[in-house]
């Protein structure tokens, strides 16, 4: 308890820890019923927003789970600023309630038998009770819930529940914010809304935001720096610009929106044009690729995504974009107001087009086609090793 | 009615009902959170109470009482006379015949309680024990009252450890239950009847409570 307030009573200078930056390496296996799962990470966070993206399974909230301390990892450290949080090798591992972890957990856990004001003042425990009721207060207005005040989490609605975790995570002035998908059950609105808040707040104190999400949206949406995990493993980390718009590897790409990914064999390259001609494994389609370092005969993956690819019912002339294949519609299916149509070229592709182009090309099962695909358009990743 | 062996058996069942709450609540978070693997080992002692005959445990709480264990020589020591045939004695034995009646529910609520809110208290800064007091014990309100209820409910009926441990001392070890059975034993119908119809009416209360708080007719933590 004395640890407690003595730690509440540190808040005062509330700048004092920020611009922190995390340091992780974590190792951790774990064996499930016939098979293990290995974690082996290592990053850094500085503060501002970081996302850290990957399937369902990856890793990621196992991640978040030995920042903040409810699992101690196998081997590795965990430091932030000068704090060092878990060291396997100086055998430390600080307690939970003692490392200033802001955390938001997916379910985000608010306290049933508690109010939105009872939950939030929970954390400021050791302090007195009126400035407790200050504190409280003055969050819940900044997150625009202050007539929640009195309410049981059950009375709360869906978006109203995010900003309580929220408010309740950040009133204790955390050293760094663990967000596990914390707004994805919530419109685009009303997650725009939130984001605008958190971002508000984050601009005074300046700490590191880990925020979990598998989806692209929400990548761009957010984040300054990107963190890809699969499989337990940090594939790529960057801009999300970076790590979305050339992937190198193929879960990036199936994340990043490539519906079309084809192993492939560099048959020649071009390097007064900057091009290389690439043959999909498995058919005679060639295509025109922009030109990356490697042999020719060696085998590589292309990306497409399926809006990049135009589709037109009779041979185009004069156009700039370079590879034009000929094809034949398979299916067409409407999801929402786009169609996806199956276009079979030798390898099959998926192609997305608009509701409004479907019915002005007359377009149905069996119809011959020609698929339209830029230079440019074709994302070049590493092989299968 | 035995008046005084009714008071008599209140008292027991209330101070067995008080202690079994002060005692249950740790041994029931050490069941409910410990990850020792031979914890079942634990577990299993501790209900052994419901499947042994009464007059098994009431015979070994008896030697252990006695004046030839070291429990028994020491309390001698102490206090002049020996355990055996006393309320004390009635008391530590009737503890630990209706354990299970209360560590049970008190575990079986606390393990309900969600993990991932025992995890927010942590990250809030909140020590165990804070979790404890003011997450986990709130939460586990119905259990608390179940437990507490069913210790209280079982000590009023006990009979087998009353007699083996107690005697039959009037206005010291002689409960309603052994009343009861005397006012048989002299075909004494009518009293036995009335003493029994009032045993009968308590033992449904107490249920009534249980189950009614387990099905949240009414709100004893006035959330909805």
């Amino acid at each position: 308890m004395l640890e407690t307030k003595h730690r509440k009573v540190a808040d005062a200078s509330k700048s004092r820890y920020s611009g922190d930056m995390l340091s992780a390496r974590i190792v951790q296996r774990w064996r499930g019923s016939g098979s293990t799962f290995a974690l082996e990470a290592d990053f850094e966070v500085s503060s501002g927003i970081t996302i850290l993206f990957g399937h369902s399974g990856a890793g990621k909230t196992t991640l978040l789970d030995c920042i903040a301390g409810l699992i101690v990892p196998s081997s590795g450290r965990i430091a932030l600023g000068d704090t060092v949080f878990f060291d396997s090798d100086k055998r430390r591992s600080l307690p939970v309630q003692n490392r200033r972890v802001g955390y938001v957990f997916q379910e985000l856990a608010l306290f049933p038998h508690l109010t939105a004001a009872g939950n939030v003042a929970y954390g400021l425990a050791g302090l007195e009770k009126s400035e407790q009721q200050c504190r409280t207060d003055e969050i819940l207005q900044s997150f625009r819930i202050s007539h929640l005040h009195d309410r049981r989490s059950a009375e709360i609605s869906g978006g109203e529940r995010q900003r309580v975790a929220l408010a309740r995570a950040l009133v204790t002035d955390p050293r760094i914010l663990l967000l596990d998908e914390p707004l994805a059950a919530l419109d685009a609105p009303t997650k725009s809304k939130i984001i605008d808040d958190l971002r508000a707040w984050n601009r005074e104190h300046a700490i590191p935001i880990l925020y979990v999400t598998h989806s692209r949206e929400e990548v761009f949406a957010l984040g300054e720096h990107v963190i890809v995990l699969e499989a337990g493993c940090v594939v790529a980390q960057g801009t999300p610009h970076e790590v979305m718009s050339a992937p190198r590897q193929q879960t990036v790409a199936q994340l990043a929106g490539f519906e079309n990914i084809f192993e492939a064999l560099v048959i020649a390259s071009h390097e007064d044009r900057g091009t290389m001609t690439c043959c999909i494994a498995g058919s005679d389609v060639e295509l025109e690729t922009p030109l990356v370092r490697a042999q020719v005969g060696s085998s590589l993956r292309i990306g497409i995504r399926a809006g990049d690819i135009l589709l037109a019912t009779a041979r185009p002339n004069g156009l700039s974009a370079r590879n034009i294949i000929p094809a034949q519609v398979v299916s067409l299916e409407q999801r929402d107001v786009i169609v996806s149509a199956c276009v079979d070229c030798g390898v099959k592709m998926e192609v997305h087009l608009t509701l409004a182009a479907r019915d002005a090309l007359q377009l149905q099962p069996g119809r011959d086609v020609w698929l339209i695909v830029k230079t440019h358009s074709c994302h070049l990743m590493a092989g299968t090793q | 009615m035995d008046w005084q062996a009714f008071w008599l058996t209140i008292r027991l069942a209330v101070l067995v009902a008080a202690i079994l709450f002060l005692i249950g609540l740790p041994i029931a978070y050490w069941i409910a959170y410990s990850r020792w693997r031979w914890k079942f080992l634990a577990e299993a002692v501790l209900a052994m109470p419901l499947v042994l005959p009464p007059t098994v445990l009431g015979f070994y709480v008896l030697v252990a009482l006695g004046s030839r264990s070291p429990l028994g020589r020491w309390w001698q020591a102490m206090t002049g006379h020996t355990l055996a045939f006393t309320f004390a004695g009635l008391v530590i034995g009737s503890v630990m015949y209706s354990l299970p009646f209360a560590v049970q529910p008190f575990a079986a609520s606390f393990a309900l309680v969600d993990p991932k809110l025992l995890a927010a208290s942590a990250t809030l800064g909140a020590s165990k024990m804070r979790t404890f007091l003011r997450v986990v014990l709130p939460l586990s309100t119905p259990g608390l009252v179940t437990g507490v209820a069913l210790s209280f409910a079982h000590t009023m009926g006990e009979f087998g450890v009353v007699l083996m441990i107690g005697g039959n001392i009037p206005g010291v070890t002689r409960t309603v239950s052994i009343d009861i059975y005397d006012q048989v034993e002299a075909f004494n119908f009518s009293a036995a009847n009335q003493t029994a119809l009032v045993l009968l009416g308590i033992s449904f209360v107490a249920l009534c409570l249980v189950y009614g708080v387990n099905r949240k007719v009414w709100a004893l933590w006035p959330w909805k």
